[in-house]
C-alpha cells in the first residue's frame, strides 16, 4: 500500500449526507474480477444520464452535466468534502478503489461508515473526520469563491503527521485519527506481512483455543 | 464488594476469547474461527494471495458459496445457464479457486448453495462464540447466535486467508432493549426497521449492538436473524443476541454442528456467553415492541420509515438540515409527496427474498397471506427466491411452491437476486416495488427503481392489492 503523509489539493464539494456505497460505485461493476477498472464508474448513476454497465465505454456516456464532479472547475480535484455517514451500507472495497482510481487521495466528512473507513486505511484513501461547523464553513466558502467566478480555486493542505487540515486563508484546523490508523497509513504498511511475522503467536493462540473450544477444531 | 466479579458484555467475552496480540500500530489482532466467502468480494482476495506466493492458513475454516451474481431461473444448467458472461466469469472464478486452493464449496449445482448468510447458519457453521467474518456487510446476521459476526473488505478477506486472524480495533458496546410482545402481523423485520427509524443509520456506527428483553427471547432464530441482518443498517458492523433454548435447539444436529460428548461441553461453555449483570454499555435504547404496528420504508435510505396508518412526513418534520435534504431527496426519487397516505401507493412488483427474510418460516407467512388468493393485474411481476437450495426444498416438501404458483407468484432458484439486482431480476427505471430485502438506496434494484422495505407478510398483502397494504386484514 502506498504511503500516505502530506498532500496539497484541489477540493470538490459532494453535499450529501448518507452517500452509500451502491452510489459510490453501483452493482453491475463489481462483476469485475480485478481490482482495478473501477474508476470510470465512480458515482456512476449520477455521472450519467443513461444506465452504466461494463460493457460500455465511458466515450459512449451521456455526461449529467449537473453533477458537481462533471463541472470544469471541479476536474482533477483531488479532495473530497461531503457530509455525515459517507460510505454507509455495502462492505464493497470496490468504493474506495474507485475513488483512489478517479484521482480523490482524501476525502473528508463529518463522520464515515465503519466498514468503509476501514477499508479506506487498507488502500491509503485518507478519511479525515471534521467536526460539522468546520463542514459546514467550507461549503459555505467554495459556494462564495464559485460564486465569484473568476476561476479561484478551493485548495487544502492535508497533513497527517501534524494531524491537520489548511485552508486557503492560512488557517489550520487540527483532527483526531486513531494512532494505530495513523501509523499504518504513514508507514503505507503491509498488514498481512506484519500479522504475518506474529506466526508463533498465532500458532500458540490456536492451541490454547483448541484445548478450550476443541468442537471449533473437529 | 469482590472485585473478582466480572462485568463483561457479551462483545467483550467474545473479543476476549479471540484476542491474538497486537500490531505495533496498536490495532488489536483477532483470531477468526470462520470464513464465508462469495464471488463478489473474493477474486481479488485470491489473486492478491496468489501474488504474493502465501497459501489460506487454515483452510477448514473457509466456506465458500456464489450467490450474488447467479440466475434464478435455470438453475439445472449450472454454470451453463448463466448467460452475461462477465457473471458467469465471477462464479467460475469461485470455483477456480476454491478447487486451486482446496477450499469447500456449494456451488452452484449443490442443494446447499444459497445465499451465503441463509446456508452458514443452516449447515451450522455459525455456531456460538464464533468470530465469524465475510467480504458482506450483512454478515451481521450471523451475530443472531451469539457469534461475533462482521462484514469485511476485500484487503481483509485476503488478510483472514493468509493469517486467520483480522486487524482492528475494539467497538463499543451498545445495547438495544425491547420489550413487550409483538402484536399479530408485526415481525421481527418491522421491529428492526423500527429501531432504526429511531437511531438512524449511524447511530451504531462504530458499536457492536446487543439486542435483548423479552420481545427478543420470545423470536424464533429465522427472526432472530432478521433482526441482526439489518444490524448494519443502523450502522453497526456486527449484532448480537445472546444464546439460549432457542439457539441450542436449532444447532443441534446441523450438519457442522458439534456432535456428542463435544456438544455437551459446547453448549456449557456457550451458556457463559450472556453479558454479565453489572456490565456497563457505552450506548442505550429501548424500544416497546406493543406499540408497533406493521412497518413500511417510504425513502432512500433504511432510517426513512413509517407505520402503515401514518402519512409519509414532510422534509420539515425532520431535525437536522441534513435529514431535511435527505427527506426532500427522497421524496423526489420515489415519486412521492409529504402528507400522502402510504396505502395508495400503486406498485409495480414484489421481491420476497434476500437475507432478511428468504427463510422457510418467512415462506410460510408469505404463503398463508396468499393462499387460494391472485396477485393484482397491475403487478408485472412477484418473484420468491428462497434463500437457499435447502430452504426451496423444504418449501415444496411443505407445498409452498403450489400455494405462490397458483396465486400468481413466480418460483424461482436461490440467490440474491433482485436484493441487489446483480442477476437479471430487477427493476426498470420508476417501477416501484415492495421488498423483503434490507437496502432501498437509489438503484439498489436496478437503475431509478424505487423500493419499499417490508416484512413477508406485507409483501405478500400488496400483491394481492397491487397497492402497500397492512398484511393484518389477511392473517
Ligand atoms: S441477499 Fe442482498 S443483502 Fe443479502 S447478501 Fe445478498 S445482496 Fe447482500
Amino acid at each position: 500500500m502506498k504511503a500516505f503523509s502530506k498532500m496539497t489539493g484541489r477540493v470538490a464539494p459532494l453535499d450529501r449526507a448518507n452517500v452509500d456505497t451502491d452510489q459510490i460505485i453501483p452493482k453491475q461493476f463489481l462483476k469485475s474480477i480485478k481490482r482495478t477498472g473501477f474508476g470510470d464508474n465512480l458515482f456512476d448513476a449520477w455521472r450519467f444520464l443513461d444506465e452504466g454497465s461494463m460493457e460500455k465505454s465511458p466515450n459512449e456516456r451521456q455526461i449529467n452535466f449537473n453533477f458537481v464532479l462533471n463541472q470544469e472547475r471541479y476536474q482533477g480535484t483531488s479532495i473530497l468534502l461531503t457530509r455525515s455517514n459517507f460510505g454507509c451500507g455495502s462492505s464493497r472495497e470496490h468504493a474506495v478503489w474507485a475513488l483512489l482510481e478517479y484521482g480523490f487521495e482524501c476525502v473528508i466528512a463529518p463522520s464515515f461508515a465503519d466498514i468503509f473507513y476501514n477499508n479506506c486505511f487498507k488502500n491509503g484513501l485518507l478519511p479525515i473526520v471534521l467536526e460539522e461547523k468546520y463542514i459546514e464553513e467550507m461549503f459555505t466558502e467554495m459556494k462564495r469563491i464559485e460564486s465569484l467566478g473568476d476561476g479561484q480555486v478551493y485548495s487544502l493542505m492535508v497533513d497527517l503527521p501534524g494531524q491537520c487540515v489548511t485552508k486557503p486563508d492560512g488557517s489550520p484546523i487540527s483532527f483526531e485519527i486513531k494512532p494505530d490508523n495513523k501509523t499504518t497509513m504513514l508507514e503505507g504498511l503491509d498488514e498481512i506481512g506484519t500479522t504475518l511475522r506474529m506466526q508463533p503467536a498465532i500458532k500458540a493462540f490456536e492451541k490454547r483455543h483448541k484445548a478450550a473450544q476443541p468442537w471449533l477444531f473437529s | 464488594m469482590s472485585k473478582v466479579l466480572s462485568n463483561k458484555t457479551l462483545y467483550d467475552k467474545i473479543w476476549d476469547a479471540h484476542l491474538v496480540g497486537q500490531h505495533d500500530s496498536g490495532h488489536s489482532v483477532l483470531y477468526i474461527d470462520r470464513h464465508l466467502l462469495h464471488e463478489v468480494t473474493s477474486p481479488q482476495a485470491f489473486e492478491g494471495l496468489v501474488q504474493a506466493g502465501r497459501r489460506p492458513w487454515r483452510l477448514e475454516c473457509n466456506i465458500a458459496t456464489p450467490d450474488h451474481n447467479v440466475p434464478t431461473v435455470d438453475r439445472q444448467s449450472g454454470l451453463q445457464g448463466i448467460e452475461d458472461p462477465i457473471s458467469k466469469l465471477q462464479v467460475v472464478t469461485l470455483d477456480d479457486n476454491c478447487k486451486t486452493f482446496g477450499i469447500e464449496q456449494f456451488d452452484i449445482n449443490d442443494i446447499r448453495q444459497g445465499i451465503v448468510h441463509v446456508v452458514g447458519p443452516e449447515q451450522g457453521l455459525t455456531l456460538p462464540g464464533m468470530t465469524v467474518v465475510c467480504g458482506d456487510s450483512h454478515t451481521s446476521t450471523h451475530g443472531a447466535f451469539g457469534a461475533l459476526a462482521q462484514g469485511i473488505g476485500t484487503s481483509e478477506v485476503e488478510h483472514v486467508l493468509a493469517t486467520q486472524c483480522l486487524v482492528q480495533s475494539k467497538s463499543k458496546n451498545m445495547r438495544i432493549f425491547i420489550d413487550g410482545q409483538l402484536g399479530k402481523g408485526v415481525y421481527a423485520k418491522d421491529l428492526i426497521m423500527a429501531v432504526i427509524r429511531q437511531t438512524g443509520t449511524a447511530g451504531g456506527t462504530g458499536c457492536t449492538i446487543e439486542f435483548c428483553g423479552s420481545a427478543i427471547e420470545a423470536l424464533s432464530m429465522e427472526a432472530r436473524m432478521t433482526v441482526c441482518n439489518m444490524a448494519i443498517e443502523a450502522g453497526a458492523r456486527a449484532g448480537l443476541i445472546a444464546v439460549d433454548e432457542v439457539t441450542l435447539n436449532y444447532v443441534k444436529n446441523r450438519p457442522y454442528a458439534p456432535k456428542g460428548e463435544q456438544w455437551n461441553q459446547a453448549v456449557s461453555y456457550w451458556q457463559s456467553l450472556v453479558s454479565d449483570p453489572g456490565a456497563s454499555f457505552d450506548q442505550e435504547i429501548t424500544l416497546n415492541a406493543s406499540e408497533l404496528e406493521p412497518q413500511v420504508s417510504w425513502g432512500t435510505s433504511p432510517e426513512l420509515v413509517m407505520g402503515i396508518s401514518e402519512k409519509i412526513p414532510e422534509p420539515g418534520d425532520f431535525s437536522s438540515p441534513d435529514k431535511q435534504e435527505l427527506a426532500a431527496h427522497s421524496l423526489a426519487y420515489m415519486g412521492l409527496s409529504a402528507g400522502q397516505s402510504i396505502s395508495e401507493v400503486s406498485l409495480d412488483r414484489v421481491f420476497i427474498g434476500s437475507c432478511t427474510n428468504a427463510r422457510i418460516e418467512d415462506l410460510r407467512v408469505a404463503a398463508e397471506v396468499v393462499k387460494g388468493q391472485q396477485t393484482s393485474k397491475q403487478i408485472k411481476q412477484a418473484l420468491i427466491v428462497p434463500g437457499s437450495g435447502l430452504v426451496r426444498q423444504q418449501a415444496e416438501a411443505e407445498g409452498l411452491h403450489e400455494i405462490f404458483k397458483a396465486a400468481g407468484f413466480e418460483w424461482r432458484d436461490p440467490g440474491c437476486s433482485m436484493c441487489l439486482a446483480m442477476n437479471d431480476d430487477r427493476l426498470l427505471p420508476k417501477e416501484r416495488s415492495v421488498s423483503t430485502s434490507n437496502r432501498n438506496f437509489e438503484g439498489r434494484q436496478g437503475h431509478l427503481g424505487r423500493t419499499h422495505l417490508v416484512s413477508p407478510a406485507m409483501a405478500a398483502a400488496s400483491a394481492l392489492t397491487g397497492k402497500i397494504t397492512d398484511p393484518r386484514k389477511y392473517l
